[in-house]
This record gives C-alpha cells, sequence and structure tokens, in this order.
C-alpha cells in the first residue's frame, strides 16, 4: 500500500494533473471489472431470448440461413401462428392453472411452515427432508398411475386437474422456502403477541403474514413461474380443453419443414405475459430472495 | 294438461338435437405440412358435416406419441383420431387398441387404396385399422447442374458404389457444397430409417428366423463401414447432428450435390420459394447394393379411431373424409396440386393436374409400389417392416443401436465395437422380451 503511495505519488509529481487517489483507481477498476463480468454473465443469459424473439420476426427461409443481425422484419409468422391456434385459449389456461396452483399451495404451505418453524417436533427435519424427496423421483415414473387416477375421476383435460398436479409438485418447494423465511423471524415477536391475547390465526394473520410478506411474495412468485413453465404433466395430462401455453409452443415444432420462426414467434408470446409479471414484481422478488440474508 | 306435458319434451328433443349437432371429435395430430393443411380446412368439413365439429391438439411427432401411447395404453379416450404411423398401427391393432374400420361409406373406394400402404395398415384377414392420409418411401434427390458440369449422367438405378465415385468427385468442401448429405442424428425414426434401408440393400437384415439379431454380422460391418466412410469422406461437417429437417435445409440452400431421403421433401425442394435448386432439382430410385430388396423405405401416416373413443362414428366420418378423393381434389383447387398429401391413391397418380405439377410423381408411386415390408431383406426375417422392425421392443432398440452407429460416425468408437455393443443391448433387449431364452 505504502509503495503503492509513494510510486503514485511520485507519478503525481511529474504530471501536474492530479490523477484520482489510488484506492479510488483500485476500487474503480474493481468495480468496472465487476460490472462488465456483470453484464457479461447477464448478456449470456439473456442471448437465447434476445435470439428468440429476432428469430420470430424472420422469415423461415431467413431463420435458418447463417446468423444474421440485418433482415427485413416480418409479422408472418405471428399471423400464422395465430391462424393454427387461438393463443389467448391456451394463455387464459396457463394464466388459471399458475395462479390457482400458487395460491392453493401458500394455503396449504403457510400453516405447514408455521407449524414446522415455531414448533417443530424431533421429526420435523426428517418430514421436511422426506417431502423435498418426491422432487427427486423422475415424473415419468408416476405418470402412468396419475394417468390412470384422473382418467377414473374424470381429470384428465381440466384445469381442476392441472391446478392440483402442479399444486402438489410445487408445494415441497414452497414449504420449504416459507420455513426458512419464518424460521429467520425472530420468535420473540410472535410470544409478544400472544402475551397480547392473540390466538393462533391472529398471530398469522396480523404477526407472520405482514413480516414475511416479501418471503411469501417471492415464494409465491416462484411457483406461478415454475407452474407456468412446466411442460410435462401440461402435456401428458391435457389435449385440447386446458392446455396451457407449453402445449401451444409444442405444437409448433415439426420433424418435416422448416419450424423456427413459428416456433420462436410462438414462444415469445408464451413468455410475454410472464416477462411482464417479473418486469412489474421484480422489487418484491430481489427482496424476497435476499430476505433475511443480512441480519 | 296434456299440451302443458308436450311442450317441456318438444323442447327436450330440441336440447338433444342441439347436443348432438355438436358431436365435437379430439383430433390428435403432427405439425407437417400436409397435417397443416388438413387443420386448415376445417371449415370445409363442418359445412359438409354440421352434426360433427373437430377440435385440434397438434403436437410435435415425438410428443405426440409419447402422448398417445401413454392413452390408448391406459384406455384414456382423451382422443376419437389419432395420427399415427405404420409401425404403431398392426402392434395397437393386435391389441384391441384401434377400432376395425370394415364398415366404411361405399364411396370411400378402398381398391383405390395403394395395395403396399393398404397391407401395411391391414392385420391378416385384411380388415383395415387405420386410413392412410399420406405415405412416403425414400429415394435420391441430386443436383443438375453439379452433374452436368463432372459430366456424370445418372443411371436408370444407381448403385451404392457409383454414389460414393460421384459424391468423391462433386466434393468441395471450400465451397460449401459436400458430396452427399445423409442422416445421422440418432433416433429409430432419424438415422436408423436410412441405415436400415442401406444394410438391406448390403444384403444385412435385424433378426434371423429365430429372432436373434444380426447385428453384427459381416453385412452389417461393410454397410456401416461404407456409411460411416462415405458420410466422413464427402460429407458436410457435423453430419451426426443432422437428421431430416437439416439435411432438407442444407440441399435446399445448395450445399448437397447428393441426398438420399423422404420422397415427402420433393415437393418441399421443387417449391422455389422454400428451395434455391428448385429449377437443378434430379431425382433417381434409392441406391442399391447387393440387393434392391428394402433398399427404399415405406412409411404412411395414418389416421385411427381408438377403441376408448365415445364418438367412433362420427371419427370414422372425419377420416373417411380426410383420406377421400374428394379431400385430395379439395386441397388441390385450394392449395395447389404439388401440396396434395401422396402416395395414398392410385387415383391421384393418374390425375392430369398432379402429374403436370409433380414431375416426380411415377418415381414416388414406384418407389411405394416397390416397397415390400413383408419381404425387405435378402435372406428371410420374421418381422413387418422395410426400415424397421414391427414389434413394440423397436423403438428403444432402435434407438439405442441408432446411438451406437451415430458414435462410430463421430469416431468415438470403431464400426466394429459400435455393433458389437449394439448386438449386445439388443440381444439383451430381446431376451428379456421373451423372444428367446
Amino acid at each position: 500500500m505504502t509503495t503503492a503511495r509513494t510510486k503514485s505519488m511520485s507519478a503525481a509529481g511529474s504530471v501536474p494533473k492530479a490523477t484520482p487517489s489510488p484506492l479510488f483507481a483500485a476500487l474503480s477498476s474493481r468495480r468496472l471489472w465487476l460490472t462488465v463480468l456483470g453484464w457479461t454473465v447477464a448478456g449470456v443469459i439473456f442471448f437465447p431470448i434476445f435470439w428468440m424473439v429476432l428469430t420470430g420476426f424472420k422469415t423461415e427461409a431467413e431463420a435458418v440461413a447463417d446468423p444474421s443481425l440485418v433482415f427485413s422484419p416480418t409479422l408472418d409468422s405471428y399471423a400464422e401462428v395465430q391462424s393454427r391456434a387461438n393463443y389467448f385459449h391456451f394463455a387464459l389456461n396457463s394464466v388459471v392453472v399458475s395462479f390457482g396452483s400458487t395460491l392453493l399451495a401458500l394455503l396449504i404451505a403457510i400453516p405447514s411452515a408455521y407449524a414446522m418453524a415455531f414448533l417443530p417436533t424431533k421429526r420435523t427435519k426428517g418430514t421436511l427432508l422426506w417431502m423435498l424427496s418426491t422432487k427427486m423421483l423422475p415424473p415419468v415414473g408416476v405418470l402412468v398411475p396419475i394417468y390412470l387416477l384422473f382418467r377414473d375421476v374424470g381429470l384428465l383435460d381440466t384445469r381442476t386437474g392441472l391446478t392440483i398436479v402442479y399444486t402438489l409438485m410445487n408445494l415441497p418447494i414452497v414449504v420449504w422456502m416459507l420455513y426458512t423465511f419464518f424460521k429467520d423471524l425472530p420468535k420473540d415477536i410472535l410470544e409478544a403477541g400472544r402475551m397480547d391475547g392473540a390466538g393462533t390465526l391472529q398471530e398469522v394473520w396480523f404477526l407472520l403474514l405482514p413480516l414475511t410478506l416479501p418471503g411469501i411474495a417471492s415464494t409465491g412468485l416462484l411457483a406461478v413461474i415454475l407452474s407456468w413453465n412446466e411442460a410435462f404433466w401440461s402435456l401428458n395430462l391435457t389435449s385440447s380443453q386446458a392446455a396451457p401455453l407449453t402445449a401451444y409452443i409444442a405444437s409448433f415444432s415439426s420433424p418435416e419443414g422448416l419450424f423456427w420462426a413459428k416456433l420462436s414467434a410462438a414462444s415469445t408470446m408464451a413468455i410475454a405475459p410472464i416477462l411482464v409479471f417479473g418486469w412489474l414484481t421484480q422489487k418484491q422478488m430481489v427482496r424476497g430472495l435476499t430476505f433475511g440474508a443480512v441480519k | 294438461m296434456k299440451l302443458s306435458r308436450a311442450i317441456p319434451l318438444v323442447g327436450l328433443a330440441a336440447a338433444g338435437a342441439t347436443a348432438a349437432q355438436a358431436e365435437t371429435i379430439t383430433v390428435a395430430t403432427v405439425n407437417n405440412n400436409d397435417m397443416v393443411i388438413m387443420q386448415s380446412l376445417t371449415d370445409a368439413f363442418e359445412q359438409s358435416h354440421p352434426d360433427i365439429s373437430l377440435d385440434w391438439v397438434v403436437l410435435e411427432e415425438n410428443v405426440l406419441r409419447q402422448r398417445l401411447t401413454t392413452d390408448i395404453a391406459t384406455g384414456g379416450g382423451q382422443f376419437d383420431v389419432m395420427t399415427i404411423g405404420t409401425y404403431e398401427v398392426p402392434i395397437w391393432a393386435e391389441r384391441d387398441w384401434l377400432a376395425p374400420l370394415d364398415d366404411l361409406p361405399a364411396d370411400y373406394r378402398v381398391d383405390d387404396l395403394l395395395k403396399s400402404v393398404r397391407d401395411g395398415l391391414s392385420d391378416d384377414d385384411g380388415t383395415l385399422h387405420a386410413l392412410p392420409f399420406y405415405a412416403e418411401s425414400s429415394m435420391l434427390y441430386y443436383r443438375k447442374d453439379l452433374f452436368d458440369d463432372a459430366g456424370i449422367e445418372m443411371p436408370e438405378q444407381p448403385t451404392w458404389e457409383q454414389v460414393r465415385d460421384w459424391a468423391g468427385q462433386l466434393h468441395d468442401p471450400d465451397n460449401e457444397t459436400y458430396g452427399i448429405c445423409l442422416r445421422g442424428k440418432p433416433g429409430w425414426g432419424e438415422n436408423m430409417a436410412f441405415v436400415s434401408t442401406l444394410v438391406n440393400t448390403f444384403g444385412g437384415r435385424w433378426f434371423d428366423m429365430d429372432w436373434q439379431p444380426q447385428i453384427d454380422s459381416p453385412a452389417w460391418q461393410e454397410a456401416i463401414g461404407f456409411y460411416v466412410d462415405l458420410l466422413n469422406d464427402y460429407g458436410p461437417p457435423g453430419a451426426s447432428s443432422n437428421g431430416f429437417n437439416e439435411n432438407l435445409a442444407l440441399f435446399s440452400r445448395g450445399n448437397c450435390a447428393m441426398w438420399v431421403d423422404a420422397t415427402s421433401a420433393a415437393g418441399k425442394l421443387y417449391n422455389p420459394d422454400e428451395s434455391t435448386v428448385a429449377d437443378q432439382l434430379g431425382f433417381a430410385p434409392a441406391p442399391v447394393a447387393k440387393t434392391p430388396k428394402g433398399s427404399h423405405w415405406l412409411w404412411s401416416w395414418a389416421l385411427a379411431i381408438p377403441a376408448s373413443s365415445d364418438s367412433k362414428d362420427a371419427a370414422r366420418e372425419f377420416i373417411a373424409w380426410a383420406t377421400s378423393q374428394e379431400y385430395v381434389d379439395l386441397v388441390g383447387e385450394r392449395e395447389g396440386w404439388t401440396s396434395v398429401p401422396p402416395g395414398t391413391r392410385v387415383s391421384t397418380y393418374e390425375n392430369p393436374n398432379y402429374q403436370e405439377a409433380a414431375p416426380f410423381a411415377d418415381f414416388v408411386l414406384n418407389a411405394i409400389q416397390g416397397a415390400d415390408p413383408k419381404d425387405s431383406t435378402l435372406e428371410p426375417n420374421p418381422y413387418v417392416g422395410v426400415q424397421f422392425v414391427g414389434i413394440p421392443e423397436f423403438q428403444s432398440i432402435g434407438t439405442q443401436v441408432g446411438q451406437m452407429v451415430a458414435s462410430a460416425l463421430t469416431g468415438e468408437t470403431s464400426v466394429e465395437q459400435a455393433l458389437q455393443a449394439a448386438q449386445r443391448a439388443t440381444q439383451r433387449t430381446m431376451e428379456r422380451a421373451g423372444y428367446f431364452d
């Protein structure tokens, strides 16, 4: 540090204009590097989406030709995609199923996470791990039993059926996340409430929920996004009535003939609602994900 | 009193009539061009059949296959019409999963369907279990301009040896023109469709009469060795990831001097909007080596009615319409004659409009008629199918062997090692399935 300073001072001596302090220089160059790194990572992650949006505006021939940024944009693919399938039918199903399943999951998960966080028994850890272990089974392993069950109770190709499956699918993650958020909350606050005569419901409603709202919100957002993007169950359990946007996208890929531009246009339309939703709730999301990180 | 009782009854009857009017059938299909046209003609069908309305489920081929298999095996009843291939029809029909189609309307003209295609969709008694929507075989496409410049004349029936020589002559990687493009992407319906026909014509077969796999036989070694050398010496870079679509794009951009693949590509290659080589397109029968048997494949996409459907009559009306001559004419008038579904009806090939618009028609007809799924190899075999083996186990066997062939193509393993591994894997699968102990 000292040598650096002497060096820079001697340098300052030779150059009339004062240079910024070396500490600042080091810091700003580090910051610069971090900024560059940040943008690079963001660019790499974002590039496929950018390319998809771009491809949606190309013709099919341009889409498979050598990659190029210069082309005359056309809406042909969008027109064709819309003429072949009614986007709004699929989009409505996606919205209903993702938000419905998220609400249902939160309704079940909040009480259970509360119980596990504040009234733990010696089996709580085991229960949590067991819940998570259900996520380790490849879904195709239970496809046939679930399909048979759904067939017998008439839930195939219904939004209700898909909502139930998504709820079950997201429940372990939702419970885990809420459990971590609730655990970070000082127990004293809830105890204080109890001293003032709050019952369990009031305790949850007036203390727990407002205090952990960012965490709950980001958990909910994650569940919505996971349900929105889910493609295995939606393709297998729906056909026409309850098919969400993932099934819509799948209908534009083809083993015969060119389809990249149409597929890109369909995909862009499929991610648009959730992208806008993500932008609007970005603040909540970041706040929730870092919630409790700095105490 | 009597009158007031009658009124609700009339009301009920009317309600019943509207319910019958709105009988909706769910049609599951793939996203291929011909099916997209079928979907776009929904209005025409609903106008001529006001008591039936159509609901479409369009999915990518592999997704659709999995989806349909789940539904039909569990009797889910989610679909009234399924689009399936020559591979599935006999296997599913044997399990009584498909409704037999023995009472078709008289004007349907079953005898107008091409015999080899019809045979592939019927059981031993001749009862159809699916109606052919379009059919294809394989053939050789080549660039006339390059052949003329090099002074090569295409014989009536090229051989694989000739093809190799020509590929060597025309291979010009510096100008991104490659001698030959062939499928390399692993999968039973991708590289193995082509490789099986190559093995057939080199005198090989998948199984002997006792269902013992023959993949390590000299014929396989020779065929796969030939394929790997040909594609590595004169093929495009990264050939192991090229399937039908990739090669179609390469050929239509002018990057391949030759290409052996589905006859259904002809319409696309002839379309100047999609292909830069439309005016230079030449075609010939698929090349042969030791035997012409099984040198070109036979595949058809067909419409079938699952036994679990609740609306079999309406579904039968729809599939009879979509595979009828009337439908072919409708597509010809509305979309142009190159767009009509090929390979199913004799009358299509007798139609002067089609003959004029599709100069490849005779080649395709000959190729389809010349393919015999029941006699596709030099030595006798116990299975039905040219480029596949009509047993349920073949999907997994074909894809596994396809991956091993692809690894030989990339040089990861030697041809010999790949085929030995493929032989062992197939033997295990067949043993487990109970074909032998």
